[in-house]
């Protein structure tokens, strides 16, 4: 049996493609390298759904921006994951800046972004007190939003299995045959047949096309360190602030996440290891430096957690979309910022180059655009909580005490698909508060070890040999 | 009465303890002996004891019961006392909310959400321990980098082992005493590491559970970076300088598995929080007067929760007096309130209570920021007291009495450990 098509990939751009494409009646399957979706660059993403005013309209990047910032909403609304347009501010602190910010706005304009203000010193410092009070000007943007990349990931895979997808993870593709226009993709999990190839493959991307024997291309990672700081500074800002962009950077941001933590960073260097997720000394030092420039009240001290994340970026800095020299292969590569937020629109896209290459699209009938809505216990009110945990206890004990989720939630989590601590971690924020999962991290074990029925020793961090425990025998030999 | 049926409890408790650890117990017994009748503890965990419950290890109980014990043995005597008592505890039970008229919101791991109230509450949570992220150890996202506690839950609760050659970074007593139970096990444990340049620990934790076993404790080092794609594969040591940066040029490589951290406690506040009680940025605990009343009228706090304590035995003394006084505060036996401020002068981080009164006699809880030989503490120029050695690791207490203070007229007191001058 052969796949209509087969998306290598399954960051946000191939959770985005993937459920595109379940709307219509089409046989697909999703390869994925890591244990669950959005194990890769997804989950370190900023999270931010960008104004549409960044990126010039010239390059493809800066086009599809804007046209995937105003499809999120529906895509929010359908599958229930948290998003809100809490606006930015570009902030500058120097006169010299000041054309700059004049340039944003007229380019936003011109892309036809609605709301831009440039707001003076007074106004800004009134909206946003904590900035730097020597902040001159800055430019605000309304369409600007936070979402969870990683809930955005876990939300379109559960809807696009829902319609049908196949999804295989801990799949490593290792080579790619092409006979009569069928392709077959050979991974550690078995072939895959398949008419079309959607290489979403992210920092792999380049791999991929050279296993298929198309027209080369390189991807370089650029790496990125951010920072979160602690629940209590939930407020500092209320928008995401932007310092003055340079040239060769977007610069170091202040991001009320989506929960309402304040995360700090991204750093942007370049780096020849498509693994290395290190973070450094001179990352920290950087971030914290810069940042204070803009909001002087962030201490290092503060700091509850740290990663890094790694930008897939081509020659060019744009995307690289579209069909290539071989019929049926087709690339989504070099997706960097603002990648997340044109994901719907490059999912679109990808679905018009299908068509063009001969797969006939007809939306089917029985296409289900929503997923239950996960339920957050602590957002609930009291006469809520007391109903659900009547109904069903496990909402009633708390497992991870700094953000406050319970039993239930985590078991909802598994049963939508975590296989990891980090799976968990990322659907229910079970660990992700200030203790950073040192007191709920051994019941998230026993909860994963009862519910998948494998022992604690078999039961990891992400997947891979990332385990967390021994047996005492074991160690023992 | 020990019970997880929420229809057992009363629905109007006097006095409601928040956490079944020793500070909770403790202060549940205060309540009651200060005349408090309907008295309630509320423990998260299905067996009331806290964390002395993996706290295996003997060591406890010195200074109260004058014999060693291990912490669950601690624990159990203080439950035994309690259940002598007609003090009510509801375990698999979490305290959500307490509001402005005492209303409780408390949260059952089995019969879910229910609303009781109460004239006084006690908040009694502990602490937590601080992680990689408050510290920012660079390096991978490898697992196998966990703190001592958890490892010490994984090993003497769950009854796994967290690797097969562990680094401990940070010479806090949790990781002391895990380097001895890792070695026990038959993990090989390469070395403990330590950014300051005095040990954090209690100096018979280091006698015990280092020399004794031979592990080396490395001053002035700390862990520069981790590596390792999945699993740590090894961790970067290098000796930090006087302004704790690590000189790479001398560092070296220590092939491990595993990297526990016992970088220090934090109080656990969030609830505190959520009272929006003022909280001292120095303890991160509450701030309390000397009948260790938070700025919320009627809810007190003890043991970690307020600072973080050396021994169990002073968070049971300090929990017996926040109970008795939230007893005192229900049968409106309070005594007047406090009439001087303590204020941390030279050499000393933090004094708890931050507020006593000329009238009655108080301990007081102190922390140093630095060793020292020979020292005075001094109280305004009212008071002095020769101490012989004292250490960050170790907790000074002082007991003020009314008549060091009888000449004295102001309103604020500073505290001062300065070098002793003979």
């Amino acid at each position: 049996m052969v796949y209509d098509v087969a998306i290598i990939g399954g960051g946000v751009i191939g959770c985005t493609i993937a459920r595109e494409l379940m709307r219509y009646p089409i046989r697909a399957v999703l390869l994925e390298k890591e244990s669950e979706v959005g194990f890769g660059t997804s989950k370190a993403n900023s999270g931010i759904i960008h104004g549409g005013h960044h990126g010039s309209p010239k390059t493809l990047k800066g086009k599809l921006e804007w046209l995937g910032n105003q499809m999120w909403d529906t895509i929010c609304d359908e599958l229930g994951f948290g998003f809100k347009r809490i606006g930015e501010l570009t902030v500058a602190l120097t006169e010299d800046q000041l054309p700059t910010l004049d340039q944003l706005k007229q380019q936003g304009e011109e892309k036809g972004v609605p709301g831009l203000e440039m707001w003076d010193q007074e106004r800004l410092l009134r909206e946003e007190p904590r900035l730097n009070p020597d902040a001159i000007a800055g430019l605000y943007a309304p369409t600007t939003g936070v979402i969870n990349p990683y809930e955005a990931c876990f939300a379109l895979i559960e809807n696009a299995c829902l319609n049908g997808l196949e999804l295989v993870t801990d799949s490593l593709v290792q080579d790619i045959d092409q006979t009569d226009d069928i392709w077959t993709i050979k991974t550690n999990r078995g072939e895959f047949p398949t008419r079309f190839i959607i290489n979403a493959a992210g920092l792999w991307a380049d791999r991929i096309a050279q296993m298929a024997g198309v027209q080369p291309f390189t991807i370089r990672p650029r790496k990125g360190e951010e920072y979160i700081l602690d629940k209590r500074l939930m407020g500092l800002v209320k928008r995401v602030i932007f310092p003055c962009p340079t040239p060769v950077s977007k610069g170091i941001l202040v991001i009320p996440t989506y929960d309402g933590t304040i995360m700090v960073g991204p750093t942007a260097e370049m780096t020849d290891d498509k693994e290395d997720l290190t973070t450094s000394v001179a990352g920290g030092q950087t971030v914290f430096q810069m940042v204070r420039q803009v909001v002087p009240g962030i201490s290092p001290r503060d700091c509850i957690a740290e990663f890094a994340g790694l930008r897939a970026v081509t020659e060019t800095e744009d995307f690289i979309i579209g069909s290539t020299d071989k019929k049926g292969f087709i690339n989504v590569a070099g997706i960097q910022s603002p990648g997340l937020t044109a994901a719907p629109a490059i999912a679109e896209m990808v679905g018009d180059i299908l068509r063009d290459e001969g797969l006939p699209l007809q939306p089917k009938d029985d296409f289900v655009p929503s997923i239950p809505k996960p339920i957050h216990f602590v957002s609930l009110s009291t006469d809520e909580q007391i109903a659900l945990t009547q109904k069903n206890p496990h909402y009633g004990r708390i497992v991870c005490r700094c953000e406050l989720i319970t039993e239930g939630e985590i078991l909802d989590s598994i049963h939508r698909g975590a296989r990891t601590l980090d799976g968990i971690k990322f659907r229910s924020r079970a660990g992700m508060g200030r203790c950073q999962g040192g007191f709920c991290t051994g019941r998230c074990m026993e909860l994963l070890s009862q519910e998948l029925d494998q022992p604690l020793s078999q039961i990891t961090k992400r997947g891979g040999d990332t385990w967390i425990v021994r047996e005492r025998e074991e160690v023992a030999k | 009465m020990i019970t997880d049926t929420i229809s057992h409890l009363k629905k109007e408790y006097d006095v409601v303890v928040v956490g079944g650890g020793p500070a909770g117990m403790a202060a549940a017994l205060g309540a009651r002996q200060a005349g408090a009748n309907r008295i309630l503890i509320a423990d998260r965990e299905k067996e009331a004891g806290g964390i002395l419950l993996q706290c295996i290890h003997p060591g406890f109980g010195l200074q109260h019961f004058k014999e060693e014990l291990t912490g669950p043995e601690y624990a159990q005597r203080f439950l035994e006392q309690v259940l002598e008592t007609d003090i009510d505890i509801v375990s698999d039970a979490y305290i959500l909310d307490i509001s402005a008229d005492k209303q409780v919101k408390l949260m059952s791991g089995s019969q879910g959400v229910h609303v009781l109230s109460t004239k006084a509450a006690v908040l009694a949570m502990g602490a937590r321990e601080r992680t990689r992220g408050a510290i920012r150890t660079p390096g991978t996202r490898a697992s196998g980098v966990l703190t001592a506690g958890l490892a010490q839950k994984f090993v003497n609760m769950i009854g796994y082992l967290p690797g097969y050659r562990a680094v401990i970074l940070g010479s806090g007593d949790i990781g002391l005493i895990m380097a001895r139970r890792l070695t026990l096990e038959g993990v090989e444990v390469a070395g403990v590491f330590e950014i300051m340049p005095h040990a954090n620990g209690l100096n018979r934790n280091i006698v015990q559970c280092l020399h004794d076993f031979d592990i080396p404790l490395h001053l002035s080092t700390t862990v520069a970076d981790i590596h390792g794609t999945d699993r740590v594969e090894k961790v970067t040591v290098a000796p930090v300088d006087e302004n704790f940066t690590p000189n790479l040029d001398k560092s070296w490589d220590i092939p491990c598995d595993t990297l526990l951290l016992s970088i220090g406690l934090i109080p656990e506040n969030e609830l505190s929080r959520q009272l929006k009680l003022q909280i001292d940025p120095v303890t991160s605990g509450p701030v309390v007067n000397s009948m260790m009343e938070t700025s919320m009228d009627g809810v007190f706090a003890c043991g970690n929760v307020v600072h973080i304590h050396d021994l169990v035995d002073f968070v049971s003394q300090e929990a017996f007096l926040a109970g008795s006084n939230a007893g005192a505060y229900v049968t409106e036996q309070r005594p007047p309130g406090d009439n001087i401020r303590l204020v941390p002068g030279e050499n000393v981080r933090y004094c708890v209570p931050h507020t006593i009164s000329t009238d009655r006699e108080h301990t007081v809880y102190m922390r140093v920021k630095r060793p020292m030989e020979e020292s005075v503490l001094r109280l305004g120029d009212v008071y002095e007291k020769k101490l012989r050695f004292v250490l960050p690791a170790e907790m000074v207490n002082l007991k003020v009495r009314p008549r060091f203070l009888e000449n004295f007229h102001g309103d604020t007191l500073r505290v001062d450990v300065v070098p002793c001058e003979d």
